[in-house]
């Protein structure tokens, strides 16, 4: 590790791979065949993967085992990897967290499921009291070795107790990294890097990606936490997107191009600690605007954390004020109407960039 | 904490128990004791003294090795000299922050600690440093934490009230009231998983009984059988308020204990025969794969909750009683009845004294931690980077 500024950058640790791919096996170049899966299927793909890399690593969650999870992420692994590797627990949250921080103590590999993102605050104290500060405030004696998968975000009618994103929950904690991906390969990839990552890692699934498919190599995937994708080039704006917001910001970006002719370029985050500044510092270095869609509410989204490094590290190279596209700072409403005006949509996207560059 | 800050979240508390289940008749009376007056409601000095059992001499006759006994006393001897001296220091303002101490409860540590095997786990609270000691944590480098000094057991990152010793298996304390409980399932659990017999235990105190992850471990320990002791530290408070006037039974572990299944346990804390007899149990039926014990000790601390705490909410002679039935004096008579001389525990005494001389002069001579220290330890690369 490179010595460390008050700020906490990596000094030249991490190459700031832009265009980093999933690195499918591919032996002498050839192209990996492969097939197409949903963002759920990749789930379990993904943890399977796992599990049979390592047959130390355990999950625990509700309804996890016997039912396949209530969003069906785990279908398919109680029957491959065993009760005593698949676990149902009772409704206790506390109790997951508390048994998969302990289980990591001693070094061996855990995944616990939080059913929906929002009961993190029946539970937050062992993430962020617990499980992040094991390490430190022992000076280095505990280990914790672990992910918590959780379903997160809006779009499902659920209402203000089931449908929020509480990424800058965890993300404002230190001593967790915090990775939200936004395609099935992604699931694998980051899920394999987050099970393999020796520290704690929150792992945002996206309870409206869940059906999107995409096309996935056969074989391991294992990708790299801390690096972003620019997934569409752009000369005139640099977009950052996480999750769901991600596919709004590409077809945002395809209006804004047809219509007002403004080629934006699209980042895709994917894990907001570690953060890959040196990507979008890059990115608005060519482009000179900087816009962040975020689908957290408005008060301390990430977004308001890359809006201060570009303009702290990257002002000269800005020619006009970034702006932040977010979910009003409301609870999530219910009613279909109403919660497609909460979070942003591409065309409050393609409005607000738009105007702005107009 | 004032007063009024106190009556403000409970004013109604006492004031209507007729529809109290009869449960609650032990509140009922501890409350109105206090009297009718509401001023004099929250006057916890002024309540009937609970006192505690007699000594039971027929404790003299367990069947414990004498090798075991006389480690039992070295132990309590090491405990009560390295918490007088971190007192000590206190008063030197030499300990900053906040700790707290175990005088008067020592023979809870040192009799569940016997009872383990170097490669079981344990968890405390913050009150931990006796536990963390128990299981042989150096004692140098637990003064040295105490006193924020480099050469402490965390680097000075800790403190009094998160000491551990991976090394030892003792896998830290814990500040956040019930939460270790929940994790020490988790260790539980991997050794299950893993085949071998080791053991979990986890400390807690009587507040802690009131809250949710309490609940949350023990059934998830007695549904899957994981090998967790649970052992209660009942000192009849937790900071400030006696936990019979909060809690809905008289005792706040042990009569849980069947709501999850499990036996319900009481033991002297302040015999470490007694407690060792009933940790020993509990480890052999964790070893053997038969599950989880919850045991309830009854002690009581000799100081206050903290250490800028003079405990004046407790009675006299409650006090003076419970100092009358102090672990060490106790447990030093017992051994003279079967046979060892004064001399032996003397001796022993005073080679722990040489010690605790020692970690002193150890913690003494520690450097403050340096700034290399700040940014270390939050990843296992051991850096804090979070950005590129
Ligand atoms: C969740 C939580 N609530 C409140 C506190 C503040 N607090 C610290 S110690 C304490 C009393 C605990 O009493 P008990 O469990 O009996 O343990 P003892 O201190 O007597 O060993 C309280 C209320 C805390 N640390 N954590
Ligand atoms: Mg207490």
């Amino acid at each position: 590790m490179a010595e460390l500024s008050p700020t906490g950058t990596i000094g030249a640790a991490t190459a700031g791979l832009a265009t980093a791919e999933s690195a499918a096996a591919s032996p002498g170049g050839t192209p990996v065949e492969s097939t197409e899966l949903s963002y759920r299927e990749a789930v379990a793909r993904g943890i399977a993967q796992e599990m049979r890399r390592d047959p130390r690593l355990v999950m625990l969650g509700e309804d996890i085992a016997g039912a396949g999870g209530v969003f069906k992420t785990t279908v398919g692994l109680l029957d491959e990897f065993g009760p005593q590797r698949i676990r149902d627990t009772p409704i206790s949250e506390q109790a997951i967290l508390g048994a998969a921080a302990g289980v990591a103590m001693t070094g061996v590999p855990v995944i616990a499921e939080i059913m929906f993102s929002d009961f993190f605050a029946v539970c937050f104290d062992l993430l962020a009291n617990e499980i992040a500060k094991g390490r430190y405030m022992t000076g280095g004696q505990l280990q914790a070795p672990l992910v918590v998968r959780t379903h997160n975000g809006a779009g499902s009618r659920f209402g203000a107790q089931h449908s929020q994103s509480v990424e800058n929950w965890c993300m404002m904690i230190p001593g967790l990294k915090v990775v939200a991906p936004s395609t099935p390969v992604d699931v694998i990839g980051l899920m394999a890097s987050a099970v393999r990552d020796p520290d704690p890692v929150v792992f945002f699934e996206h309870k409206t990606l869940l059906a999107k498919k995409g096309l996935v190599p056969q074989g391991d995937i294992v990708d790299q936490l801390g690096v972003a994708k620019i997934v569409r080039e752009g000369t005139d704006c640099t977009i950052t997107a996480l999750a769901l917001m991600v596919d709004r910001a590409l077809q945002a970006a395809d209006r804004l191009q047809a219509d007002h002719g403004i080629s934006a370029e699209v980042i895709d985050l994917r894990s907001l600690v570690p953060l890959d500044t040196r990507t979008v510092l890059g990115s608005v270095e060519r482009t000179s605007r900087l816009f962040t869609v975020e689908e957290n509410p408005r008060l301390c989204g990430w977004g308001a954390e890359m809006v201060s490094i570009v303009v702290d590290e990257g002002f000269w190279n800005l020619d006009g004020a970034p702006v932040r596209i977010t979910t009003p700072h409301i609870p999530i409403p219910s009613a279909a109407s109403l919660e497609d005006l909460a979070v942003p949509s591409v065309d409050r996207i393609v409005e607000t960039i738009s105007r702005a560059m107009g | 904490m004032s007063t009024d800050a106190v009556a403000d979240g409970h004013g109604a508390a006492g004031s209507d128990t007729s529809a109290a289940p009869p449960i609650a008749a032990p509140m009922r009376t501890a409350m109105g004791a206090a009297g009718t007056d509401p001023s004099q409601l929250y006057d916890y000095g002024r309540r009937p003294p609970r006192l505690p059992d007699p000594v039971n001499v027929a404790n003299d006759d367990l069947d414990i090795a004498l090798d075991d006994r006389l480690a039992m006393y070295k132990m309590q001897q090491i405990l009560r000299q390295m918490e007088r001296r971190a007192y000590d220091l206190f008063l030197q303002n030499l300990v900053k922050g906040t700790s707290h101490l175990s005088l008067g409860m020592e023979a809870v540590s040192a009799g569940v600690a016997r009872a383990q095997r170097p490669d079981d786990y344990t968890f405390a609270t913050y009150r931990g440093h006796a536990h963390t000691m128990a299981r042989g944590a150096p004692l140098g480098p637990v003064l040295a934490e105490l006193l924020g000094r480099e050469n402490g057991i965390l680097k000075g990152k800790g403190g009094s009230m998160h000491l551990a010793s991976v090394e030892h298996n003792m896998m830290g304390s814990y500040a956040i009231i019930g939460a270790h409980l929940c994790i020490a399932n988790g260790t539980a659990w991997s050794a299950q998983m893993r085949g071998t017999d080791q053991v979990t235990v986890a400390f807690f105190g009587d507040g802690a009984t009131n809250i949710g992850a309490f609940h949350e471990a023990l059934n998830m320990a007695a549904t899957w059988k994981l090998p967790t002791i649970f052992v209660c530290e009942n000192n009849l408070y937790m900071e400030y308020t006696p936990i019979d006037l909060v809690s809905a039974v008289p005792n706040p572990a042990a009569d849980r204990a069947g709501a999850y299944g499990l036996q319900s346990i009481i033991v002297d804390g302040n015999d470490a025969d007694e407690v060792y007899v009933a940790a020993a149990a509990a480890v052999s039926k964790a070893r053997a794969g038969e599950g989880p014990s919850l045991i309830e000790a009854k002690t009581y601390r000799h100081g206050g909750h903290s250490r800028a705490d003079p405990g004046k909410y407790r009675p006299d002679e409650e006090v003076e009683a419970w100092l009358q039935r102090d672990p060490i004096p106790l447990y030093h008579q017992r051994l003279l009845r079967l046979g060892v001389d004064e001399s032996t525990l003397l001796s022993i005494q005073q080679d722990v004294a040489a010690r605790v001389d020692e970690a002193t002069e150890f913690a003494r001579s520690g450097a403050e931690p340096g700034p290399q220290h700040l940014m270390s330890d939050v990843w296992a690369d051991g850096g804090s980077a979070w950005r590129n």
